[in-house]
């Protein structure tokens, strides 16, 4: 159990982390999100002990890790992959540590097999690529067969099989009944790993909740509703209907409406009523991914923009067209803040029970009836299901989720 | 190597039940010992034995002190001159002056080649007793530079003392023979604690080798273009307690008359040290890592 109370750390005049606090429980994964500069690495540097809190506080199952009685057997942190010294070789690394916190030293050997360095534990770890020193990293966190973990980036550089293996690992450990504190920038990553998510920007608190509510409120769900593309009055008509059973409607590019505010079945009755035929009609759920750029959009302190190369294009000839920017430079520069929910807040906050969006506003099919959105499965449960939206964006999102979330 | 996991219990359920009890369920069936000072120098042995740097630094320490000494001697035993019953050990003070920047340099890169790396994170997150890494550290390296300065000092003096004996050199007396390899491989161990100790004060490997090769040097070359008459008292001293003057003390051939003499450079040392070594360990319970 790791506990932040009113942390706050200040390098001069810039203040890194401000009034955080937070808890994190085991038997749970936890996802540390961010925005670059946000402060995630110095939480966890203050976390370790590593750096001073200006004021607040955080502890560690009730101790600042500091005064932690035999902290390398409580904690295991993976900081970053290149905290080694490259002159040493992986075993002897691991061997110091373990001699450090009075580890018994054939462990060593049982740790670089579990993260699959057998082969090199004898090279220096100079040449390791990033893979190979974030296992070494992970190896280390691990040698103490710690109760409280935590991993900073720890997926980054690790190839396809070794970000399955991570992920199968910071499950297992949690399920033992362990703290799992992880930070990631891989949003599809961490939907598929956390079940907790602490999300900060700007050195603040921006949500702390699971991460199915953590979606539902931050993204605005929506149904799809495509109809025959030849007979354009089909689709008025719909719109017309749809508007006037409380639905908002939104056309989209290829000819589809994008509705929010009706839910599934009550969309298809309509359709039927006003006897428009319909060839799609599909439940859209945001991923991790959008949920977090809407809330983090206001606190990104490291934004790209389009690469202008000015003064350094040749002038045009008179008459030509200047050529169109290629869609994808830069960074979006807004998103969508989600719909408002039932107390009108945009963002929903830990404790309050988040509303679907379309039980909101449903109309009375939808009222004491479960969310035909909502996911019944618990936590967990999700992973396996191909299906579910809520915790598993596919992997390789479509176009039209990535066209959404522009 | 990453079978697929079994269907792993549900998290869920776990997570509302821990919500109340504070402690977590996990235990780690390795016995946990409470760690101790040991347990840190253990470490640091391993630490420092298993680095190329420290074998490259000694070796050449090494090579220098037995090289530069052989060849003082050498050339002595070459040439005609008598040594009219002088001590034939001072020959081993050129090749302990140049090998002392190797020990320097070991010194410096033990604890700032922690921070270059970032390793130190990792060391202090498995020990959060900051102090007793410190003096773990220390005591490894005071250790070894001391063992192998002395070895390396006392073959010279030896082979000095056989080399010289048929060119009038005197015998030795047994203080000058403690002098001339314990007292002189103290200094040097201890100029090399103190390059730890800057370098722990530095964080940073250049600047603190730098700092430290400076000391050893610059008084020397400051006084020898100090020609004003005013600053003479400045000139001398900075003559008399440069380090390779100190050094020179240990073999009772100080570059001048005056100053310290005796074994008075080894409590100089011992005092400017341990004032460093207090200032290191405060900065570093205080700083951040």
């Amino acid at each position: 159990m790791i506990e932040a109370v009113g942390l706050t750390k200040r390098y001069g005049a810039k203040t890194a982390v401000h009034n955080l606090s937070f808890q994190v429980r085991p038997g749970a994964v936890t996802g540390f999100l961010g925005p670059n500069g946000s402060g995630k690495s110095t939480t966890m540097r203050m976390i370790l002990g590593l750096d001073n809190p200006t004021s607040g506080q955080v502890t560690i199952g009730g101790y600042p890790y500091r005064k932690l009685p035999n902290a390398s057997r409580q904690v295991g942190a993976l900081l970053d992959a290149k905290a080694v010294h490259g002159g040493r070789s992986a075993r002897n690394h691991l061997l110091s540590l373990a001699q450090l916190s009075g580890i018994p030293a054939r462990r060593v050997d049982e740790v670089l097999g579990v993260v699959g360095l057998q082969g090199v534990a004898g090279k220096r770890s100079k040449g390791f690529s990033l893979g190979m020193g974030q296992r070494l990293g992970i190896a280390a966190a691990l040698l103490g067969d710690p109760q409280v973990l935590l991993f900073d980036e720890p997926v980054n550089g690790l190839d396809p099989e070794g970000i399955l293996w991570v992920r199968n690992l910071m499950k297992a450990l949690a399920a033992e009944g362990r703290t799992v504190f992880v930070s990631s920038h891989l949003m599809s990553e961490m939907a598929l790993t956390a079940d907790h998510l602490i999300v900060i920007g700007r050195g603040q608190l921006m949500a702390d909740m699971s991460i199915k509510d953590f979606i539902s409120a931050n993204s605005a769900d929506f149904a799809r509703v495509r109809t025959p593309g030849t007979e354009s009055q089909q689709r008025e008509k719909l719109t017309t209907a749809l508007t006037e059973a409380g639905g908002q409607v939104l056309p989209e590019q290829d000819g589809a409406l994008r509705v929010t505010g009706l839910p599934l079945p009550r969309i298809s009755d309509i359709a039927h009523e006003a006897d428009v035929r319909l060839w799609e009609l599909s439940p859209h759920q945001a991923s991790l991914e959008e949920a977090y750029m809407r809330m983090t959009q206001g606190a990104v302190d490291y934004r790209s923009t389009i690469d202008q190369k000015a003064g350094l294009q040749q002038p045009l000839p008179p008459g030509a067209q200047p050529p169109m920017p290629v869609p994808g430079q830069g960074q979006p520069d807004w998103y969508a803040p989600p719909p408002p929910q039932q107390d009108g807040q945009p963002f929903a906050m830990p404790g309050q029970p988040p509303a679907g969006p379309y039980g909101a506003a449903a109309a009375p099919v939808a009222a004491g009836q479960p969310n035909p959105y909502a996911q019944p499965a618990p936590m967990g449960q999700e992973q396996t299901q191909p299906a579910a939206p809520a915790a598993a964006p596919a992997p390789h999102p479509t176009p039209t989720e990535s066209e959404d979330a522009r | 190597m990453s079978t697929p996991q079994p269907p792993l219990p549900q998290a869920a359920p776990a997570w509302q039940a821990e919500t109340g009890s504070a402690h977590p369920a996990y235990t780690s069936p390795i016995p946990v010992v409470r760690t101790h000072f040991g347990h840190a120098l253990a470490s640091e042995w391993t630490k420092i034995r298993s680095l190329r740097s420290t074998m490259w630094t000694l070796g050449v320490f090494v090579l220098l002190v037995l090289g530069i000494g052989l060849a003082a001697g050498a050339m002595v035993a070459s040439s005609p001159a008598d040594m009219h019953g002088d001590s034939p050990l001072p020959f081993g003070f050129f090749g302990l002056l140049m090998g002392c920047m190797c020990i320097i340099t070991l010194g410096v890169l033990t604890t700032a080649s922690e921070y270059g790396t970032g390793m130190i994170r990792t060391t202090m997150t498995v020990c959060p007793s900051r102090g007793r890494v410190l003096a773990a550290k220390a005591t490894v390296f005071f250790v070894l530079s001391f063992v192998i300065t002395l070895v390396s000092a006392s073959l010279v003096a030896f082979l000095h003392v056989a080399m010289l004996e048929g060119h009038g050199a005197g015998t030795p007396s047994g203080q000058e023979w403690l002098k001339g390899t314990v007292g002189v491989s103290l200094y040097i161990a201890l100029l090399g604690l103190l390059s730890l100790v800057i370098g722990s004060l530095v964080r940073h490997s250049a600047g603190a080798i730098t700092i430290m090769i400076g000391t050893v040097l610059a008084p020397l070359v400051i006084a020898l273009f100090m020609f004003a008459q005013s600053l003479e008292g400045v000139r001398q001293a900075l003559f008399e307690y440069s380090i390779p003057s100190q050094l020179s003390v240990f073999y009772s051939t100080s570059l001048t008359g005056s100053g310290p003499s005796g074994w008075d450079p080894l409590w100089i040392i011992l005092g400017v040290t341990a004032v460093a070594f207090a200032g290191a360990y405060l900065l570093l319970e205080k700083r951040d890592v």
